[in-house]
């Protein structure tokens, strides 16, 4: 993984400086409230309805068993015990004071951990597959190419102010886990003429208010002009992305009112400018940002091996485990796993400073030292053994990490909501436990098959819920909590916006409601259509007819 | 008055800036001044403001566009960017548009809403002097310039990325 040299050291201890100096100017009335908000944001700093909530960088997901132990430390000495992962690889913290945040800040850059530009109106986390390096379906490794826009856009000083948010992904498999068509910009790593490898972006996508798919701005870009090509597609946003209105600031509605072909050109004239300039990434550049990606030190193993085979007979439980968490690798002998954090009567994504310290020594033993969070907010463990997996199964059973239901109706990506987030219009967490508890059965879960259930608190839609196959959004109706529901969104290579029901439902209802759609599916589906091919195929309307049958 | 900084020191403002409510008369009235005027009224009062024997700059609003008098920009020996709140953005871009894309040499001066915790990028994207908002305080605003030892881009005041030079 990426490595700190001087340069970057120095840079953050300066960030950190700078911070506490704002920190400390703001404490003493210096800096006014509406001052020192984007300077706090930049610094990943909300207040929240109980306390600030710290959100930190964790650059396209991965995380060393050393920072981990340090977010272990950081959990218990600053919190209450635990973190939670976010829908965008990062780590947040829910109840740090503000004025050990600067202190905090100081002990995750020993790691090389920062908070930066984790929220506020500029250049955010790079996502991407969580597979990288390892995933059977890549054309190359994403992680070098999201280091070289961590870094340009890292206190881009020219972008710090932006109308709103940016958020980037890249995704480099074939099957794309990152959700890129559904941010502001969306990387491919494809073959262009002459199969050399280049990128392909879309621009515009995105979610919340206004959900969009991203729009293809140019369909090869070489590897030379990337930065030059994502300065050029900011500039022209930071000059006309909208600023009257938050709304309508994001870029998807500038894509949208100008026009994709004439958004093209304006960029096109400011890519003139630059395409040839100092920002043309050089090939010592890539080279030198692939190397800390560089395979880990594999053994010459096989696949399948008999330790693995004779447990897989023997344990029902860890054969579960196995079929639902553990995916193929690109190496013989090696499988990619996931560690499902959506286990009943835990938030989605919370995790203890114990399962932390104990995720750094499984790390340390069992995947060169190396974790990945992905958006869905779970944790992988990308270069495990097979000889050893139901060694580290039984490990992770032991912690109350073995949660089988990966990909599962039960795998629920959800916001913090209500309970702790202030824009929040309702609650989320209760709403994802209620569905957990309906669907106990793992059974009839495996029956039901792949399925993304994601829920919001609010219409910012954190929760990703436009692109769930089912999707709950909670919504204020006169001081009321209710429940919109939407079905058919995706947020893979065919990605698309769910399709709303019709009129939302009270809590209590919810459970029922999800019932009703999974009794739709089943008795459509044809042999082992997945749901979203059956909602593809058969529309909303027989949804739609026997949920709201059952609720007259 | 509000004060003036370069990046390394306290100034002395010998300009002035005219608001778009007065007419050219006030220059026959004050002969031999420095005048900022925004760039409406320098399209409007060309003829008048090329007979003026002072100096005349440029004030150019964040919502404006350097293009706008692209041919002009060389004659002027100063430019002024406005910051009507200190969030937004733009005049960041249009800095570095006069300088990479105009190649523009003069002045470009940060006014409007110019505060402590921006100066360092302002310094970043081409201005040379900033007008600091009255209640900020100079001395320490100067310290501002040194938030950052050195940054990741390509920049005006530092146009190698670290890419080339690490």
């Amino acid at each position: 993984m990426y490595r700190y040299d001087g340069y970057d050291h120095q840079m953050l201890a300066d960030r950190v400086a700078q911070f506490r100096d704002q920190t400390n100017r703001y404490m003493d009335g210096k800096l006014s409230e509406t001052e020192f908000l984007p300077l706090r944001l930049q610094n990943g700093l909300y207040v929240q309805r109980l306390a600030p909530m710290l959100r930190i960088a964790v650059p396209y997901g991965m995380v060393s068993a050393t920072q981990l132990r340090k977010l272990a430390y950081i959990a218990n000495h600053y919190d209450k015990g635990y973190a939670h992962f976010t829908t965008r690889q990062n780590i947040q913290f829910n109840w740090p004071a503000l004025a050990d945040v600067p202190d905090l800040l100081a002990d995750l850059a020993e790691v090389e951990m920062h908070a930066i530009q984790t929220s506020g109106n500029c250049i955010r986390n790079t996502t991407t597959d969580q597979f990288a390096g390892s995933a059977v379906d890549e054309l190359e490794d994403s992680r070098a190419y999201c280091e070289i826009i961590r870094q340009w856009s890292s206190f881009h000083p020219e972008f710090a102010y932006l109308p709103r948010k940016f958020k980037i992904a890249v995704c480099g498999t074939a099957d794309d886990q990152a959700a890129t068509q559904v941010h502001d910009i969306g990387i491919y790593i494809v073959k262009g003429p002459n199969d050399e490898v280049g990128f392909r972006i879309l621009v515009g996508g995105g979610l919340g208010r206004t959900p969009v798919i991203g729009k293809e701005i140019f369909d090869f870009v070489e590897k030379k002009h990337l930065l030059t090509t994502l300065e050029a597609i900011l500039r022209v946003y930071n000059r006309e992305g909208r600023r009257d209105n938050k709304y309508k600031a994001r870029i998807k509605i500038l894509v949208k009112e100008t026009g994709v072909d004439e958004f093209r050109n304006k960029v096109l004239e400011e890519w003139a400018l630059v395409k040839d300039s100092s920002l043309t990434l050089t090939d010592e550049e890539i080279d030198r940002c692939q190397k800390f990606f560089d395979a880990p030190d594999y053994q010459d193993l096989g696949n399948s091996p008999q330790e693995l085979t004779d447990k897989l007979q023997s344990n029902l439980l860890f054969a579960s485990w196995h079929s639902q968490n553990v995916k193929p690798h690109k190496v013989a002998g090696y499988s990619i796993v996931t560690v499902c954090f959506k286990e009943t009567g835990v938030a989605p994504g919370d995790v203890t400073d114990q399962q932390l310290k104990q995720i750094a020594d499984l790390a340390d033993h069992y995947s060169f030292g190396e974790i990945r969070i992905s958006h869905k907010q779970n944790i992988v463990m990308a270069d495990v053994r097979q000889d050893q997996l139901f060694d580290l199964w039984k490990a992770l059973e032991s912690g109350a990490m073995a949660s089988h239901n990966l990909g599962l109706l039960t795998d629920v990506i959800c916001c913090p909501g209500g309970d702790f987030c202030a824009l929040a219009n309702a609650k989320s967490i209760p709403i994802a436990e209620s569905i957990q508890r309906k669907f106990d059965d793992h059974e009839e879960l495996t029956n039901i098959g792949e399925m993304n259930l994601n829920i919001s608190g609010c219409m910012n839609a954190c929760g990703h819920h436009h692109v769930g196959n089912i999707g709950i959004l909670g919504v204020d109706k006169k001081g009321e909590e209710y429940y919109q529901v939407s079905l058919g969104g995706s947020s893979k290579n065919n990605a698309s916006l769910g399709k709303i029901i019709g009129p939302s439902f009270a809590q209590e209802d919810i459970p029922d409601v999800v019932e009703t759609i999974v009794g739709v599916y089943k008795d459509k589906r044809s042999g082992d259509e997945k749901f979203i091919d059956t909602f593809n195929r058969i529309g909303l309307a027989p949804f739609k007819e026997k949920v709201y049958a059952k609720a007259d | 008055m509000p004060k003036l900084i370069s990046k390394d020191a306290v100034m002395d403002n010998p300009w002035t800036v005219m608001t778009t409510s007065t007419g050219p008369e006030i220059l026959q009235s004050v002969p031999g001044k420095n005048f900022i005027v925004p760039l409406q009224f320098w399209k409007l009062y060309q003829e008048e403001l090329s007979n003026y024997d002072g100096a005349i700059a440029v004030w150019i609003d964040s919502n404006e566009q350097p293009g706008q008098i692209a041919d002009d920009l060389h004659s002027l020996p100063l430019i002024a960017l406005n910051f009507p709140a200190f969030s937004d953005g733009r005049s960041y871009t249009n800095a570095r548009e006069l300088r990479q894309k105009y190649g523009y040499k003069g002045e470009i001066r940060a006014v409007g809403d110019v505060l402590r915790d921006q100066l360092y990028y302002m310094g970043q994207c081409g201005f040379d002097t900033f007008e600091i908002r009255h209640d900020q305080d100079a001395e320490l605003c100067l310290d501002a310039f040194k938030d950052f030892k050195t940054g990741y881009q390509s920049t005006i005041a530092e146009p190698t990325p670290l890419f080339r030079r690490r």
